[in-house]
């Protein structure tokens, strides 16, 4: 049981990433990790309303009839992430308003929905709130990664705190714009999951069609 | 009316919700393996948010901002807070009416867009209009030149991506780079084309 809980834990951060894999809330993290201080909150605020959002649609998965099971679902995580916003513009104002509309829009990403559907709703209490927070923090790992990257290479300081001193102040350090732009966080992402397929053969997606080359048989 | 326009080229190119924001980037990536279906989700989404930020805009106004209740003799109750849950009922309700409409009155058009329409819920970019509509603080009129042109920016950003990974099947393309490698870098490719409009404001 000791040894389930811990694979539930630990699975979805490479193995079964959300991101990387399951294609589940791609949308809220590229566009967060312009720097890791933005990106750090994310991953707290997701792990969080995953944690509880799961753990307690798993709570209540007995009494839900199964017609109006989405809508249940949407209004708990509606009402976690209402409460999250609301403390964030209490205690971080600064930083929720760069977040801007992507704390209000957890409530569509597609992980939190995505893992109350698939998980929550047949597993029990504790087996689910581990589910939401292994996804939670497989969510933080790619995003951390991101942001860091583009953060260091973009102003060359990293949680606000400059690293490598840019030329417009006598150092040696071009910023690289590029980083800062929407581009790069795709391009970023592309590239972890390919690493991530190199260490993991077993990730890889069959091609549609296979290319031979002139004169050779077809397998 | 100048400022219409600008408005309307800036969130269809500059603004664009997929490209720039990347909202309803799972969509994007999932439904756009060939180029009939990236269409049907184009226009049904279009469709959804040409009339979802208007009344999403109209409900704002006049119930949940600050102050906002005052034709009520409610001047100092802010429920602006109540605007997240509000506005996916909407959505939700819009996309319900829309579909029961189109299914009882152009058939054709429904089938066309057959499951798309009801995924529509759940896509951020629909959400995320909305809430950039009362983060800017657009007018009525701002916000339905607003999603309209937010919807047809994402459903040509979704079309020509869909062109773009239908060539791609013939592609010799490294292995671990097959599938959703490749594109997230032709996606962030087309980014990068995008914001070449940078220069028209």
């Amino acid at each position: 049981m000791q040894d389930n809980n811990w694979r539930i834990l630990t699975r979805p951060l490479i193995d079964d990433n959300p991101l990387t894999l399951q294609i589940l809330g791609i949308c809220s993290a590229l566009a967060v990790t312009t720097s890791l201080d933005t990106a750090l909150l994310m991953s707290l605020v997701v792990v969080c309303v995953l944690a509880f959002g799961s753990g307690s649609v798993s709570l209540i998965r007995n009494h839900i009839p199964h017609s109006v099971r989405i809508i249940v679902q949407i209004t708990i995580i509606a009402t976690l992430v209402i409460v999250v916003d609301q403390v964030l513009q209490a205690y971080a104002f600064e930083l929720s308003k760069r977040l801007s509309v992507f704390v209000g829009l957890i409530i569509t990403n597609c992980i939190v929905l995505g893992r109350a559907e698939s998980f929550a709703m047949h597993n029990g209490f504790v087996a689910s709130t581990l589910d939401g927070i292994g996804n939670g923090l497989g969510y933080s790992l790619i995003l951390v990664i991101v942001g860091a990257i583009r953060e260091f290479f973009g102003k060359g300081s990293l949680l606000n705190v400059q690293i490598l001193i840019p030329t417009s102040q006598g150092g040696s350090f071009e910023p690289l714009h590029l980083m800062l732009l929407p581009p790069s966080a795709f391009f970023i992402i592309g590239g972890i999951i390919w690493f991530i397929r190199r260490k993991r053969p077993q990730q890889v997606e069959k091609a549609e069609f296979t290319l031979r080359t002139r004169g050779q048989e077809p397998k | 009316m100048n400022t219409f326009f600008e408005l309307f080229l800036r969130s269809v190119f500059l603004d664009n919700l997929a490209l720039s924001f990347f909202l309803g980037m799972c969509t994007f990536l999932a439904v756009s393996k060939r180029v009939d279906t990236a269409f049907g989700v184009g226009l049904a989404m279009m469709v959804v948010q040409t009339v979802t930020v208007p009344v999403n805009n109209l409900i704002y106004t006049w119930l949940l901002a600050p102050g906002a209740l005052a034709w009520a003799g409610l001047g100092e109750v802010d429920l602006s807070f109540l605007r997240l849950i509000a506005f996916i009922g909407v959505i939700a309700a819009m996309v319900q009416v829309l579909e029961m409409t189109l299914e009882f009155h152009v058939p054709k058009l429904h089938r066309a867009m057959g499951i798309f329409l009801p995924l529509i819920t759940v896509n951020c970019a629909i959400l995320g209009g909305s809430l950039f509509m009362v983060e800017r603080s657009y007018s009525f009129a701002e916000s339905v030149v607003f999603g309209f042109g937010s919807g047809f920016g994402w459903a040509l950003a979704i079309v020509i991506f869909a062109a773009i990974r239908e060539r791609l099947k013939y592609a010799d393309i490294p292995e671990g780079l097959q599938g959703l490698g490749i594109n997230f870098i032709i996606a962030g490719i087309m980014s990068l084309g995008f914001m070449a409009f940078a220069g028209m404001g």
